[in-house]
This record gives structure tokens, C-alpha cells and sequence, in this order.
């Protein structure tokens, strides 16, 4: 859409607009330089280049042994939510049962409640259970709650873009279910799979309320020992840990941003 | 086919009562095999998310001394301290609401009359923030506005200040951190809604003599209303449940709803008093998404004149 007001008359709104892009922006990285600093301060610009905040992290059992139970818990709820995630979306595309819009919305409605809501119930069912808290699995299923819509909205999108009837050939040619299933249909629905693989891991390993309520000394994920470190002293290790967060988490969903514009771009060169 | 044999191959009543039988029984073992698969699911959200929430709310009428009633409810009006919180939940989710449309709505205008060639970077500047853990960039927030933080130093170099300001552990660095993590989820929205408002129209009034300001005040803002809508009480809801960036921006001083919930689990012997709390939020939550769900239908597109 052109518009016929000049670009100098519409200087204001430019400059309006490259600040609010950089106040977007520049916190989000500003962690990365002050995680070289060389000294105790942290501050912006760092006065000397080091990596003794990496060697920081990297020797300390705290640290270390977060990440571990991070990496553990994020892939678990990946492999959990994705699984169960894609056969409730599968069922509720193709079943003609009645209360789909029931089970569809409860499904997605860990969206709409508080996190902190849903930590505080999570923590209540554990305490209740008795054997939950402080266990990998605990953590797992909390933070599934947190990630099944998204596999739901991601998984309900490429079925509906799917065409059924595929899959109904292959059975009428023999295949079982199953099969039929794994075989024709989910290689199609390839990108939705990895999509709802990705944001789940990405939710369960950024993902911190729950971890607070529900996980202590030990079996502490990476954003829960960052968030205590970050409230009870001042540690520039805390650089180095967000810099490795803000890796593990931003650097996926840049790589495929860049790549579906790639090639939207090409897609527009072919059309053009 | 004369009518005598066509009677002859007509299909018996009572093999038509089978077929029918055997079908809705193969239905009815679809449905079923097709509802099982959705159990799995439904047990991890329903059993650590909607019972729990159910509990709460049966929780939050039994008070502190065991008794059945409103007496948790009460609390909110009798200790000045939940007016307190409430009110100040409200200033601060009102506040981070405002800014954030203030300094969105521009963007997401850029946005959508630039050609994809600025567009996109642009895009990528309000995803980036969008896909960084809320924890780094409140820790980000920390190191630029402290006492001898990015900006202090700054504005002391500038010669603009002689004493540094206190940016952060208050209701200002709380409001900051807070309208950083809430702008992509106004922009993302409004975006969308402006990409579908037809360029034309704004052509058509430029054409027939009006300003460039009265169109877009007679024609651009009230099509970009539902998008405006949907964002604004998103960020509003989400705003009033915050607990991270106030418990770390705030420095214990900034006191909102979610961290009293969680204050009160370790402060009374019953479950009572964090669930009136709990319940309470979920309240205000469902009628700002359903009050979004109606405005939004009122306002869609095809009814605006």
C-alpha cells in the first residue's frame, strides 16, 4: 500500500519507529558483549574482553548440573507433548464425535490461565501426590501443561490442511491404521511435527514459574537457578548463563525465520 | 426390468435393519477409538490443570479458622493491603497497556504500508525480542538501568543529571521490563489485522480531498480496531497475572496479585486465602477475554460504516 504522503513529511514517524525497534532490540542481546566482561562489574560496554564467566559456568556444579536438568526436562516434554499432542489433534480433526469443541478447548486453555495459576496447582496435586516434587518427571508433566496448546494450534493447522482421504486410500489398500498413519500421513505433516517439537522444547526450557514451585536444590532447571542467583546476589556468571539461554532459545526460530523468507522470496521470484 | 423382478432383488427389510446396525456399531467404535486418543492429553491438563483449579475454587471459601464462607473474599475488603495490591495491579497493568499501544501502534503501521523489503527486517526486530527467555531480558533490563548502568552513565556524561536516578527495583523499572516482553504480543496482532485493510480505501480518500491525518482517523484506525482490541486486552490480561519482571524489577517493593498468591501460600496455614486470590484472577481473566471475544465481533470489518 503507497501512500501519498512524502517520505520527509513522514520523517517523525521513522525516527518514532527506529526507537521503539531499538528499545526492542538492544536488551535482548545487550547480554551477550557484558558476558566477555574481564571484570566483577557488569556493566555496558565492558571495560576488558574475557571468558572467565564461561569458565565460571562451566566449573560450578550449580550451573552445570541446572543445564543438565534443563536439557533432560525440555527434551522429555518435547518427546511427551508432541506424541500425545499429535494424536488428540489427530483425533479431533478426523473423529466426528461430540464434545470435540470440549476436549479441543480445555486442550488449549493453559493459553488463557496465569502461569501462576497453573504452578500453584501443579505444586498442589505434587504436595498432594507426595512423590512428585523435586523428580524430572514432575517437571515434565507440568511443563506439558504449559506446552500442549501449542502443539494443539500447530498440529489442528497442518491437519486441517491435509487432505484425509490419503490416508483412507492406503487403508483400503491394506494398510493398517497405524501404518497408514505413520506412513503416509505424518511424513506430509513433517513441518507441523517439527514445529511442535521445537516450540516445546524451547516452552519447557525457558519456562520458570513452574520450575520455582516445583523443583529445588538439585533437580533446579537453568531459569530457576538464574532467577534465584539474579534475586539473592550479583554474579556476572548470571552474563554467561543468559547468553547460553538466549542461544539455546532465540538462535532455532531465527534460523527457520530466515529460511522461510528465503524462500518466500524465491517462491515470489518463481510466481514473478 | 419388469416390476415383478424388481421385487424379487429388492434387499429384505431385515437385512437393511443389519447393515444399519453393523454401521452405527462401526461408528460407534470409531468415535471411541478416536476419543481414546485424546485421553493421554486430556489426563495431563486435566489432572494438573483443571482439578487443580477446580480445588482452588472450592478451597477459597473455607477461611483461615476452617469455617465455610466468604470469609477469604472479606479479607480482600477489610486489609487495606489486598486494596493496596489490587489497585496497584490494576495502575501497573493499566500503564504497561497504554505505552505499549502508544509505542506499538506505530510500528505496526510502518509495518504494514512498507514494501516486504523493510518489512521483514522490521519483522525480525519485533521477533527477536519476542523468541528471548522474558528471565534474560529482565536481567538485560537490570544491567542497563542500574545505579551505574548504561543509562545513568549516559545521562551523567551528558551532564543532564548530577545525582544517578533509581530506575530499577521500583514501579518504573517494573513497568519498563514489563512493556518490552508485552509490545510483540500488541504488534504481532495489530499487524495482522492492518495487512488485511484494503490500500484502496485510503487511495479513494485522498482522492475524493481528504487529509492524510482525517483519513487515517476516519478510515485506518476503525479497521485496525479489532487487531487494537484483541492485543490491547491480551496484554492487559497477561499484565495482570505477571510475577518475574515485577519480583526482579520491582526489588521486593512493587507488590502485584501473582506474587501474593504465591506469598500467601508460605504466609497462612490454609489454602484458603491464595485461592480467593487465585480465583479472583482467573475471574478478571475470563470476562477481559470475553469482553475482547464480543468487542471484536462488533467490530469486525464488515460492520464498520
Amino acid at each position: 500500500m503507497e501512500s501519498h504522503v512524502s517520505h520527509r513529511e513522514r520523517l517523525w514517524l521513522y525516527i518514532l519507529v527506529g526507537l521503539v525497534l531499538f528499545f526492542l532490540v538492544a536488551p535482548a542481546i545487550i547480554v551477550i558483549p557484558v558476558s566477555f566482561s574481564s571484570t566483577m562489574a557488569m556493566s555496558f560496554p565492558p571495560s576488558g574482553w574475557s571468558l572467565r564467566w564461561y569458565e565460571s559456568f562451566f566449573q560450578q556444579e550449580k550451573w552445570i548440573g541446572a543445564l543438565w536438568v534443563s536439557l533432560r526436562v525440555a527434551f522429555g516434554t518435547m518427546i511427551l507433548t508432541t506424541i500425545v499432542g499429535v494424536a488428540a489433534s489427530y483425533a479431533l480433526n478426523q473423529g466426528r464425535f461430540g464434545l470435540r469443541n470440549l476436549i479441543r478447548t480445555t486442550l488449549v486453555a493453559p493459553l488463557a490461565v496465569p502461569a501462576i495459576l497453573i504452578a500453584v496447582g501443579v505444586f498442589f496435586i505434587y504436595a498432594a501426590l507426595g512423590s512428585m516434587l523435586n523428580t524430572i518427571w514432575g517437571l515434565i508433566l507440568g511443563h506439558s501443561v504449559v506446552a500442549m496448546p501449542f502443539v494443539i494450534l500447530t498440529m489442528t493447522a497442518g491437519f486441517n490442511s491435509y487432505d484425509a482421504s490419503q490416508e483412507m486410500v492406503a487403508r483400503s489398500l491394506g494398510a493398517n491404521r497405524l501404518k497408514a498413519f505413520l506412513t503416509v500421513t505424518l511424513p506430509q505433516l513433517k513441518f507441523s511435527v517439527a514445529t511442535s517439537m521445537l516450540l516445546s522444547f524451547l516452552i519447557s526450557f525457558d519456562e520458570l514459574i513452574i520450575s520455582l514451585m516445583v523443583s529445588s536444590g538439585p533437580m533446579s532447571t537453568l531459569p530457576r537457578v538464574t532467577f534465584a542467583t539474579l534475586r539473592d546476589d550479583v554474579d556476572p556468571t548470571l552474563a554467561a548463563a543468559s547468553s547460553l539461554m538466549l542461544i539455546v532459545t532465540s538462535l532455532p526460530p531465527l534460523i527457520l525465520h530466515l529460511l522461510s523468507m528465503r524462500a518466500a522470496r524465491k517462491e515470489g521470484r518463481d510466481a514473478g | 426390468m419388469e416390476p415383478a423382478a424388481l421385487a424379487e432383488t429388492a434387499i429384505p427389510q431385515a437385512q437393511l435393519d443389519r447393515n444399519r446396525h453393523t454401521l452405527n456399531r462401526e461408528r460407534r467404535h470409531e468415535n471411541w477409538s478416536m476419543l481414546r486418543l485424546t485421553i493421554p492429553a486430556l489426563l495431563i491438563v486435566g489432572v494438573l490443570m483443571v482439578a487443580p483449579l477446580l480445588w482452588l475454587l472450592s478451597m477459597s471459601f473455607v477461611d483461615i479458622e476452617g469455617n465455610y464462607g466468604l470469609g477469604n473474599y472479606r479479607l480482600f475488603f477489610s486489609e487495606p493491603v489486598y486494596v493496596e495490591i489490587f489497585l496497584n495491579t490494576f495502575k501497573i497493568a493499566l500503564m504497561v497497556t497504554v505505552i505499549s499501544v502508544l509505542m506499538g501502534y506505530p510500528v505496526a503501521y510502518l509495518m504494514s504500508i512498507l514494501p516486504p523489503k523493510w518489512a521483514g527486517p522490521m519483522m525480525l526486530a519485533v521477533l527477536v525480542p519476542f523468541w528471548t527467555s522474558g528471565l534474560v531480558r529482565t536481567f538485560s533490563w537490570l544491567i542497563i538501568l542500574q545505579r551505574k548502568g548504561l543509562i545513568n552513565e549516559t545521562l551523567s556524561w551528558l551532564n543532564l543529571i548530577e545525582r544517578p536516578l533509581t530506575l530499577v527495583h521500583n514501579m518504573t523499572g517494573t513497568v519498563i521490563g514489563m512493556v518490552h516482553i508485552m509490545i510483540p504480543f500488541l504488534i504481532l496482532p495489530l499487524y495482522a489485522s492492518m495487512k488485511a485493510i484494503d490500500g484502496n480505501l485510503m487511495r479513494a480518500a485522498a482522492n475524493v480531498g481528504s487529509s492524510p491525518t482525517h483519513a487515517f482517523f476516519r478510515i485506518f484506525l476503525p479497521l485496525s480496531m479489532p487487531g487494537l482490541i484483541a492485543g490491547t486486552i491480551m496484554i492487559f490480561v497477561m499484565s495482570l497475572g505477571f510475577y518475574i519482571t515485577p519480583a526482579l524489577l520491582g526489588g521486593g517493593r512493587v507488590k502485584m496479585i501473582a506474587q501474593r498468591i504465591e506469598e500467601s501460600l508460605a504466609l497462612y496455614p490454609t489454602w484458603g486465602p491464595a485461592a480467593a486470590l487465585a480465583v479472583l484472577l482467573l475471574l478478571m481473566t475470563a470476562l477481559c477475554l470475553w469482553i475482547s471475544l464480543i468487542l471484536v465481533r462488533r467490530l469486525s470489518p464488515e460492520r464498520v460504516r
